[in-house]
């Protein structure tokens, strides 16, 4: 139920890159490709931003990363293992590595702030006393220490962000994704918000954060993937060049 | 408030909310159909213990028609044939009716004033309680009749018991049917509400999706809830029953509400599996319709 066994059945292999895209496409149902040809990989510990107008695709791209969707063609490796080779009954286990910082939060409103980000972790089967200081720890640190009994309703957006962010990394996943994490918070916020990803990746994790905010891009110095019409068109330092772009 | 908490104290919540409004209609509706479902059980039981009595009673007695010969009173025509039915084997008890009895049976046919007429002949009746075990033939009693010399007609309502048995037969199984029916709709209303109660947790079940739950881990947890609600909906549905039941009872004294619906104390015992049954149904409902949310979104 660990971790531990969740690398062992995704094959992690860390000389690699920890995410591969290789010729992948996604389209809804019969509708047209939303993504195309998409070809990226990203080492661990690296740090990007995936910007691109609305529409361009870059939730699409998310979801295929943290498994909500999957490719219509195409290859995605993930801690060196092919994806869609990963058994249905190990994918939970893949998930688990995935910390997602969701643009709607999708906070658990009967939950207060504090079940909210033990979560995870209660999912994994850790006993709360091996946790509760673990959560209260992380609490303080997103700033939400006073708020821990608080429900998600009462809280303002700020808030949540970082409530939702908190709860993304409580098990200290492989690879943490955000959505629009500043999308609902003024500049002061979104530059905290961003400090955190900062710090999270400083401390190892893989970070690929999906923003229009071209300012907040601009002023991180940090990687881009640009995505336009499903297509990838800018890549920054970690990025493998795509074949003919 | 949020000063106050207490992480060495903290517990962890119940994944899905303790009350939620939506789960009320869910539980109103388990528990009225578990309720006509119990009704009709109860009903269908009652149904065939009066099936059973018609029949019974009907085989299990005779009536003899003695009329006098020469001298003899029919007073006198009536013992002597009850005293020789008696002797049949097969036979209970026999007795004579009294005069009062006879004319009774006969005044609404000849009415009040042919009956005060003393010279009408009026027939005497023997009635006949037979061994429901082996019971006597109509040929025996006539046959035994004849041996004493008597002139009488055996009656062994053989002419109505095909009738009163068909008849018993349709109402046992129209109750069977009646009942089978409501259980039906009960189940499949359970189902296609616990369905519609999960797809308003589909939120919740995504984000345990995403987070890295099991299928099993969401399944067990809805599993759990709405066999929970959907046990005490039957609780409450069986036990609204068996009130109107036990009120049957007690109104009826031994023979129930009505002869035509008798009811038992015993049958209430089978409204008791209602809350298991219910729990069943709503888990296997649970199960199915989490499993195919997870399998959309997987």
């Amino acid at each position: 139920m660990s971790r531990n066994r969740d690398a062992a059945s995704t094959g992690e292999s860390p000389a690699g890159p920890i995410l591969r895209f290789d010729g992948v496409g996604m389209r809804y149902g019969r509708a047209a490709e939303v993504l195309r040809d998409v070809n990226f990989d990203l080492a661990p510990g690296s740090f990007h931003f995936l910007t691109g107008p609305s529409g361009a695709g870059k939730s699409s791209l998310l979801k295929l990363i943290y498994l909500a969707e999957r490719p219509s063609r195409g290859t995605i490796e993930m801690f060196g293992r092919d994806v869609e080779a990963v058994a249905l009954s190990d994918r939970p286990f893949l998930r688990r590595r995935i910390g997602v910082v969701f643009q709607e939060f999708r906070l658990l409103d009967h939950l207060t702030a504090f079940d909210n980000v033990a979560l995870p972790l209660r999912i994994e089967g850790g006993k709360p006393e091996s946790y509760r200081a673990d959560v209260a720890e992380l609490l303080t640190w997103v700033g939400l220490k006073n708020r821990m009994h608080a429900l998600p309703p009462t809280l303002s957006g700020g808030e949540k962000q970082r409530l939702a962010i908190a709860r993304a990394v409580v098990n200290r996943p492989d690879i943490l994704l955000a959505d629009e994490p500043t999308g609902n918070v003024d500049d002061a916020h979104a530059l905290r918000i961003l400090k955190l990803f900062v710090e999270l990746n400083r401390l190892g994790t893989t970070v690929l954060i999906a923003s229009h905010d071209e300012d907040l891009v601009a002023r991180s110095g940090q990687p881009v993937l640009h995505l336009d019409k499903g297509r990838l068109r800018t890549f920054g330092r970690n990025v493998r060049q795509e074949p003919g772009a | 408030m949020s000063e106050m908490f207490d992480v060495k104290r903290w517990k962890p919540a119940p994944l899905l909310p303790r009350k939620d409004p939506r789960d009320g209609s869910l539980v109103f509706v388990v528990a009225v159909l578990c309720f006509l479902a119990c009704l009709t059980a109860l009903g269908a039981l009652a149904a065939n213990r009066a099936a059973q009595g018609w029949t019974s009673q009907l085989t299990g007695s005779a009536t003899v028609v003695v009329r006098a010969q020469g001298s003899e009173t029919p007073d006198a025509a009536a013992g002597r044939a009850a005293e020789a039915l008696a002797g049949v084997k097969g036979v209970s008890e026999a007795r004579a009716l009294e005069k009062e009895k006879a004319e009774a049976l006969l005044e609404p046919w000849l009415g009040q004033e042919a009956l005060e007429l003393n010279d009408l002949p009026i027939p005497r009746l023997v009635a006949v309680d037979l061994d429901p075990k082996a019971p006597a033939r109509a040929a025996d009693l006539d046959r035994a009749l004849k041996a004493a010399g008597i002139d009488a007609t055996v009656d062994d309502h053989s002419l109505w018991i095909a009738d009163i048995e068909r008849g018993a037969g349709v109402a046992r199984w129209s109750a069977l049917a009646m009942f089978l029916l409501i259980a039906s709709a009960a189940g499949a209303v359970i189902a296609f509400a616990t369905r519609a109660a999960m797809a308003a947790h589909r939120e919740t079940i995504e984000v345990l999706h995403l987070s890295g739950a099991q299928p099993a881990f969401v399944v067990r947890l809805f599993q759990t809830r709405f066999a929970q609600a959907a046990a005490l909906a039957g609780l409450f549905g069986a036990t609204g029953a068996a009130i109107i039941g036990a009120l049957a009872r007690l109104a009826g004294g031994g023979q129930g509400l009505t002869p035509v619906l008798p009811v038992a104390w015993i049958d209430l015992l089978a409204v008791a599996p209602t809350p298991l049954l219910a729990a069943l149904v709503a888990a296997v409902a649970a199960r199915v319709a989490a499993r195919g949310l997870i399998g959309e979104l997987a």
